[in-house]
C-alpha cells in the first residue's frame, strides 16, 4: 500500500469529494441511513395507498370485454324490435302493405344480423349453442337469447311467408306461417327493442347499474326512433302515424338527455366527460333535439318541403341510435376505469338496492 | 362434505409470492408477462385471467408500529388477494351457460367447457375478479382448486404458504378463527385491524375471508360490494314499461292515423 497523500497537497476539487466521504460517514452514524439524491425513476413519485388513492389507484373493476359487436347489437335488436312491432300493429290496424312490408323485412334483417354480431363476438358459432343450454331468468344474458331466438324465428318467418305469398299467391299454411310468425315477432319484439338496457343496467359498472331504471326505457325510444327512421328513408315519409312515433322517441330521447345533464353524480362523468362524454352528447343532440324540430317544423310548409325535412330526421335519429350505443359502452368502459366509484362506502353510494343487513354469526368484539 | 373457504390473515403475509407460483404451477396457468409498475413490489397490479393469487403489496404513509418500518419510511404490509367465491355471486347469477356452477365445497367454479366466452361475467364481479382471456376468448378465475379439494386436498396456494398466511378449512371453524385471530391482534394493540367479510351486503359474505389493518379500500376491498341482481327489479319493470309504451303508442299511432288502405302511393 502508498503512503497516503498529504490533504494539503489535494486539490480543491479533490479535498471536497474526500470530506463528502467524511460526511456520508458521520450520517450513516448518526442517523442509520443516508439521505442522498439519487436519479429518480420515471413517474416518481409514485401513488401510495391509502383509504383516499385506494390501492395505487389501480382500477378494481374489470373493463367490459366488449368490442364493437355488441354495440352494433344493441342499434341492430332496438331498431329491428321496434320495426316488428311497427309491422305487426300497421298489419293489424289495416294500414298500407308497403309499410307492413318494408317494417317486416327491417326485422327479419335483424333477426340474422343480431344473432351474427353475437356469434362475432363469441369467436365461434358453436359457442351460441352453448347459451342454449340452460334458461336463467335471473340471466339477463339467458333472457336476452331466447328472447332473440323466438324473435328471430318469428320475423324470419313472417318475412319468408310474405315472400311466398307474393311470388305463389296466398295458401293457408303460408298464411298461418305468416300470422304466428308475426304474433310471435310482436311479442318477442317488444322486449326484444329495449332489453338491452336490462343486460348492461344489471352489472356492477357503476354508470350501467347506477341508471338501471332509466336504460331500458332510454334504449326502447332510441330503437324506436331507429325503426322509425329507416322506415322513413325507405320512402314512407307521408305516414302520420310514423311521424308521431318519431317525433315521441325524439321528444323522449331530449328529455333522457335532458335528465343526464341535470343530475350532477360522480357516476354519470363518463356521460358527460371526455371521449365517451363527447361521444354520449352527439348521440343524443342527433337522437333528441334535431329529429324534433325537423319533425315540428315538417307539420308546417309545404309537402315537399316536408318530406326532405322528415327525411334529415330520419337520417339524424338512425345515426342517433347507433351513436348512443357507442356512447353507452364506451361509458361503461370509462367507468370501469374509475378506480375511485366502487370503493365509496354505504354512506356516499346510494341505498335504495340494499337488503336489510344480516347480523354476524358471531358479534365482532374490540378491546 | 363440508363447505370450506379460505382465510387470508394479511398481518402475517411476508409478501414471498409462493401462493402465486404454486397456484400458477399446479392450475397451468399462464404467465402475465413483466411490465414494471412503479407501485412497489406489485407488478401484476390485480387478480385476472391469468393471475389467481395475487400478493397486494401495501405502501402506506408512515404509520408507527405497522410493519415495524423507520418513522421516516413507508408502512408496508402484504396481503394476498384471491376470487371472494360469493354466497351470492353475480358472475354465477349472470352466466347464460351455466358454465359458473356453485361446488359442493361452496366455491364458485367456471366450467373450462362449458363457458362461451360472452363475457357478461367479467362485467357482473364487483369484485373486478372475472376476466376474459383475449388468447381463447373464455373467462378464467380462481377455482377454489376445485380438482385438490375433490381428493381431500387444500388448495394450492394454502398448502404452499409458509406463514399460513392463507389458511383453509371450514368456513365457520375459520369465520371464529378469524374472530379469535382478531381479539388477539386488538390485544396487541392494533386496533386498526379488521375482519373482510362483507356478509351484511347484498352478497352475503364470501368464501374467501380476509383480516386487514386499517381500511378495507387501501386494499383495493369495496367497502359496499353489491351482487347485480339487485338491479334487475328496477330494470325489468322499466323494460315491461317501455314494452307497454311502444304497443301502446304504436296502436295509439296507426288508429289515430286516417290514412288507412289508402296511404298506398306512399
Amino acid at each position: 500500500m502508498n503512503d497516503p497523500i498529504p490533504l494539503e497537497e489535494l486539490d480543491e476539487r479533490d479535498l471536497e469529494r474526500e470530506r463528502r466521504l467524511d460526511q456520508i460517514r458521520h450520517e450513516a452514524e448518526t442517523r442509520g441511513q443516508l439521505q442522498v439524491v439519487t436519479p429518480r425513476p420515471a413517474g416518481a413519485p409514485f401513488p401510495q395507498a391509502s383509504p383516499e388513492n385506494g390501492y395505487y389507484r389501480i382500477p378494481l373493476l374489470k373493463e367490459p370485454p366488449w368490442t364493437w359487436e355488441i354495440p352494433g347489437y344493441l342499434f341492430v335488436g332496438g331498431a329491428a324490435g321496434a320495426a316488428a312491432v311497427i309491422g305487426a300493429i300497421a298489419d293489424y290496424t289495416g294500414a298500407d302493405r308497403e309499410l307492413v312490408k318494408h317494417a317486416r323485412w327491417i326485422a327479419a334483417a335483424g333477426s340474422v344480423i343480431s344473432p351474427a354480431l353475437l356469434i362475432a363476438d363469441l369467436g365461434r358459432p358453436a359457442r351460441f349453442l352453448a347459451m342454449l343450454r340452460v334458461f336463467k331468468p335471473q340471466s339477463p344474458m339467458s333472457v336476452g337469447v331466447w328472447t332473440l331466438l323466438g324473435f328471430s324465428t318469428g320475423a324470419a318467418a313472417t318475412a319468408f311467408a310474405g315472400f311466398l305469398r307474393d311470388r305463389y299467391g296466398p295458401s293457408l299454411p303460408v298464411r298461418v306461417m305468416e300470422k304466428a310468425g308475426q304474433a310471435a315477432s310482436l311479442a318477442f319484439g317488444l322486449p326484444f327493442s329495449n332489453y338491452t338496457g336490462v343486460l348492461i343496467g344489471a352489472t356492477a359498472i357503476p354508470v350501467w347499474n347506477r341508471n338501471s331504471s332509466d336504460l331500458p326505457l332510454h334504449f326502447g325510444a332510441s330503437g324506436l326512433g331507429a325503426a322509425v327512421g329507416i322506415l322513413e328513408l325507405m320512402g314512407h315519409r307521408k305516414s302520420r302515424a310514423l311521424q308521431a312515433l318519431g317525433l315521441g322517441a325524439a321528444i323522449f330521447e331530449t328529455w333522457e338527455g335532458l335528465r343526464i345533464e341535470g343530475r350532477s353524480h360522480s357516476h354519470l362523468d363518463p356521460l358527460k366527460h371526455g371521449t365517451s362524454g363527447w361521444i354520449t352528447r352527439t348521440g343524443g343532440v342527433l337522437s333528441g333535439p334535431i329529429p324534433t324540430l325537423l319533425r315540428a317544423a315538417s307539420l308546417f310548409g309545404s309537402k315537399e318541403g316536408a318530406s326532405s325535412l322528415r327525411r334529415w330526421a330520419a337520417l339524424s335519429s338512425v345515426a342517433g341510435s347507433l351513436i348512443t350505443r357507442v356512447a353507452w359502452i364506451h361509458a361503461g368502459h370509462a367507468s370501469a376505469r374509475n378506480w375511485r366509484l366502487p370503493l365509496e362506502d354505504r354512506q356516499s353510494a346510494e341505498s335504495h338496492f340494499r337488503r336489510q343487513p344480516r347480523p354476524l354469526k358471531s358479534n365482532p368484539k374490540t378491546s | 362434505m363440508s363447505v370450506t373457504a379460505f382465510l387470508t390473515d394479511s398481518t402475517l403475509c411476508i409478501g414471498c409470492k409462493a401462493c402465486e407460483v404454486a397456484c400458477k404451477e399446479w392450475n397451468g396457468v399462464s404467465e402475465d408477462g413483466l411490465d414494471w409498475s412503479g407501485f412497489s413490489y406489485d407488478n401484476t397490479g390485480s387478480v385476472g385471467a391469468s393471475t389467481w393469487r395475487h400478493v397486494k403489496f401495501v405502501e402506506q404513509a408512515p404509520v408507527p408500529g405497522l410493519g415495524g418500518n423507520a418513522a421516516e419510511q413507508a408502512s408496508w404490509t402484504f396481503s394476498s388477494d384471491v376470487c371472494k367465491h360469493c354466497e351470492e355471486a353475480g358472475c354465477l347469477e349472470a352466466c347464460p351457460t351455466g358454465s359458473i356452477v356453485r361446488t359442493e365445497f361452496g366455491g364458485v367454479f367456471i366450467q373450462p367447457d362449458v363457458c362461451n366466452g360472452c363475457g357478461y361475467c367479467v362485467t357482473a364481479c364487483p369484485f373486478g375478479v372475472v376476466e376474459r382471456n383475449q388468447k381463447d376468448g373464455r373467462a378464467f378465475k380462481c377455482t377454489f382448486c376445485y380438482d385438490r379439494q375433490k381428493a381431500g386436498l387444500q388448495p394450492a396456494c394454502a398448502k404452499a404458504c409458509p406463514t399460513e398466511s392463507i389458511q383453509f378449512g371450514e368456513i365457520d371453524h375459520l369465520r371464529q378463527k378469524a374472530q379469535e385471530r382478531l381479539q388477539e391482534l386488538h390485544a396487541r394493540g392494533m386496533n386498526d385491524a379488521q375482519i373482510y367479510d362483507p356478509t351484511d351486503t347484498s352478497v352475503r359474505g364470501t368464501h374467501a375471508i380476509f383480516i386487514l389493518r386499517g381500511e378495507s379500500r387501501t386494499y383495493n376491498l369495496p367497502p359496499a360490494p353489491e351482487v347485480p341482481t339487485v338491479y334487475l327489479k328496477k330494470s325489468w319493470r322499466s323494460s315491461a314499461l317501455a314494452a307497454g309504451l311502444l304497443l301502446g303508442g304504436t296502436l295509439l299511432a296507426f288508429l289515430a292515423d286516417g290514412n288507412r288502405e289508402n296511404g298506398r302511393g306512399r
